[in-house]
């Protein structure tokens, strides 16, 4: 087993959920099993691959640029407005499970 | 006339030529989804006011005798992952279940500024994290081909809705597979375009470098006309594409003879059900009958991208979905004692178990002393796939796979087993990886009668040419 209770509680604290005790034995073995599935990546030798982190840095822009050039595409001047106006302080707290009109409220930070 | 029949351009010409009107679309389409959807559960929103101003706006530019939009009076629908401004929003999750978004996916804005009608909002796996619509927190979607079986996912609602007739033409998402599957499923056409052709802006974010928008549609020209409608640079998505996009509806017109077709056999290998191998078979066969080539090219590293996908995908997914912290927008759990409390518990009770797992496995791929083994090595594998792919197109035009090992499978048969779920995704998540485009066409029945997709595999912006042999089968199909 790669898994064990003591990471999900680990993991579980890193991302911020809380999960009950079944869930956290759930996780325990569907993680294994995943992982145990995913280990077969370790047949490849990858040693002089160089990782992907997405496909437009490889396609659809000007190949016989280089570095920061071959993105001159992904800038664009600042625009103090910006591309489209900031939402009114209004539509902003709309959503909120709790505002005051000004702020967003949540539960006391500091406790002293 | 059928109101619910029509495709884009027989609507558009019906309201053009004052035999109907786009209003009489639109209540048609109500009228129907009124009548049908209890029973499939396509539709989580509706967004009647919206849809009907839209249309008497169509009704008055044919009354004045004006030139209509191209999708003017077309009924669609929208996965509930795009946002619409003023219309709820929530991604098939109880975490965004009374989500108001203040603005407008731009791939929803250019529909309508096209004439589309935004029927509603359809259902989906939360997040788009599934593979057949049992992951949505409201209902799971039944397939309308039979109602005892899943209609794929995530985007399931979209492609129930236009296989029963509930919308014209509907726009879902696809990061492994999610708008090719369901389209195999429920027997209608999906299109996956190339990474980057179309915005993302305003799409709920599941893992950024893989996740698409494209259309559901009953016909290759629909799909077309719909792709070349929301395409193209997008100044609020740094990674939509600058390249020019292509008429496609008249990219349909040209002859087929002479392309080539490559065929991996590692798309036809265990696992693949019989009935299917078959039906696919005599699609290839089709296609050489219109004047392709066949020709054996190898996608060596297949086995691997499902690993390689479900590393990245939860990685990507984690990091995104750590902005639902109960704060701005979203499910907040109550009673809280403490900032940290609000967090765990608005989390935990706001997502469900699929998305939670995917996060799980996610940090865990990302975290101190697994980075490498895991995400690292994930990506350079997605390195070695790409390749692939590089490799097989300098041989061939396209490539053409079954879309789904199987046909729609029952519900509850595989919602207690995340690998085998997973594993409906083996042939589609490798398009994903590689950025390149895809497309499921119908390609005949089982036995028992469920829908069989056939998928055609293009190069990086090369819809053109997929939609082209897509439509070419069609026709002869």
């Amino acid at each position: 087993m790669k898994v064990t209770e003591k990471d999900v509680n680990y993991v579980a604290d890193l991302a911020n959920l809380e999960l009950s005790g079944d869930e956290r034995v759930a996780m325990v073995r569907d993680l294994n099993s995943i992982l145990d599935y995913i280990d077969r990546l370790n047949e490849l030798d990858t040693s002089n691959i160089e990782p992907m982190a997405q496909v437009s840095d490889r396609y659809g822009v000007d190949e016989s640029k280089h570095g920061s050039e071959r993105f001159a595409y992904a800038n664009r001047e600042d625009v103090p407005e910006g591309l489209r106006k900031s939402l009114t302080q209004d539509a902003a707290l709309a959503n909120a499970p709790d505002a005051d009109g000004t702020f967003f409220r949540v539960p006391k930070v500091i406790e002293r | 006339m059928d109101l619910t029949q029509l495709t884009i351009d027989s609507a558009r010409s019906s309201i053009q030529n004052r035999k109907t009107t786009a209003l009489a679309l639109a209540e048609a389409h109500y009228a129907h989804i009124q009548k049908e959807d209890e029973q499939i559960g396509a539709y989580l929103t509706l967004c009647k006011e919206r849809a009907l101003e839209l249309a008497d706006r169509i009704d008055r530019m044919a009354a004045e005798g004006k030139p209509l939009p191209p999708l003017a009076g077309v009924p669609v629908g929208i996965k509930d992952v795009m946002s619409t401004s003023g219309v709820r929003t929530t991604a098939g999750s109880k975490m965004l279940d009374n989500y108001i978004p203040p603005y407008d996916c731009t791939a929803v804005a250019r529909m309508e500024a096209a004439g589309a009608l935004v029927l509603g909002k359809t259902n989906c796996d939360e997040f788009a994290m599934g593979s057949s619509n049992e992951n949505s927190a409201f209902r799971p979607v039944r397939n309308p081909r039979d109602l005892t079986r899943v209609p794929g996912g995530s985007s399931g609602g979209s492609a129930a809705a236009v296989a029963a007739d509930m919308a014209v033409v509907a726009l879902g998402s696809d990061t492994g597979g999610s708008i090719r599957q369901p389209a195999s499923f429920c027997g209608v056409v999906g299109l996956m375009p190339t990474y980057g052709r179309v915005s993302r802006y305003g799409l709920i974010a599941f893992a950024s470098s893989l996740d698409h928008i494209g259309p559901l549609a009953k016909t290759v020209k629909d799909a077309a006309i719909v792709l070349r409608t929301i395409a193209g640079r997008d100044p609020m998505d740094s990674t939509s594409a600058t390249l020019p996009v292509p008429d496609y509806p008249s990219e349909l017109e040209k002859d087929v003879r002479g392309l080539r077709i490559g065929v991996a056999k590692e798309y036809f290998g265990d696992g693949l059900d019989d009935e299917v191998r078959h039906a696919v078979e005599s699609a290839i066969d089709k296609l050489k009958t219109l004047g392709c080539e066949v020709t054996p090219v190898s996608l060596p590293h297949t086995p691997y991208a499902i690993p390689t996908y479900y590393l990245i995908a939860t990685a990507e997914a984690s990091s995104n979905l750590a902005r639902y912290d109960g704060v701005r927008y979203g499910y907040r759990a109550a009673d809280v004692k403490s900032l940290s409390e609000m967090y765990r518990r608005s989390r935990d009770e706001g997502f469900g178990a699929e998305v939670k797992r995917r996060i799980m496995l996610g940090t865990y791929a990302l975290s101190a002393g697994y980075y490498d083994a895991y995400y690292l090595k994930a990506q350079k594998v997605r390195t070695l796939l790409t390749r692939d792919f590089e490799e097989a197109f300098r041989k061939v035009d396209a490539i053409v796979t079954p879309t789904s090992p199987t046909a729609a499978f029952r519900l509850g048969e595989k919602s207690n087993d995340p690998l085998a779920m997973y594993l409906a995704d083996i042939y589609t998540v490798t398009a994903d990886l590689a950025g390149i485009p895809g497309i499921s066409i119908p390609c005949g029945v089982t036995k028992n009668k469920l829908p069989i997709g056939l998928q055609i595999l293009g190069k990086h912006f090369d819809e053109a040419t997929i939609l082209r042999l897509a439509n070419a089968y069609e026709q002869a199909a």
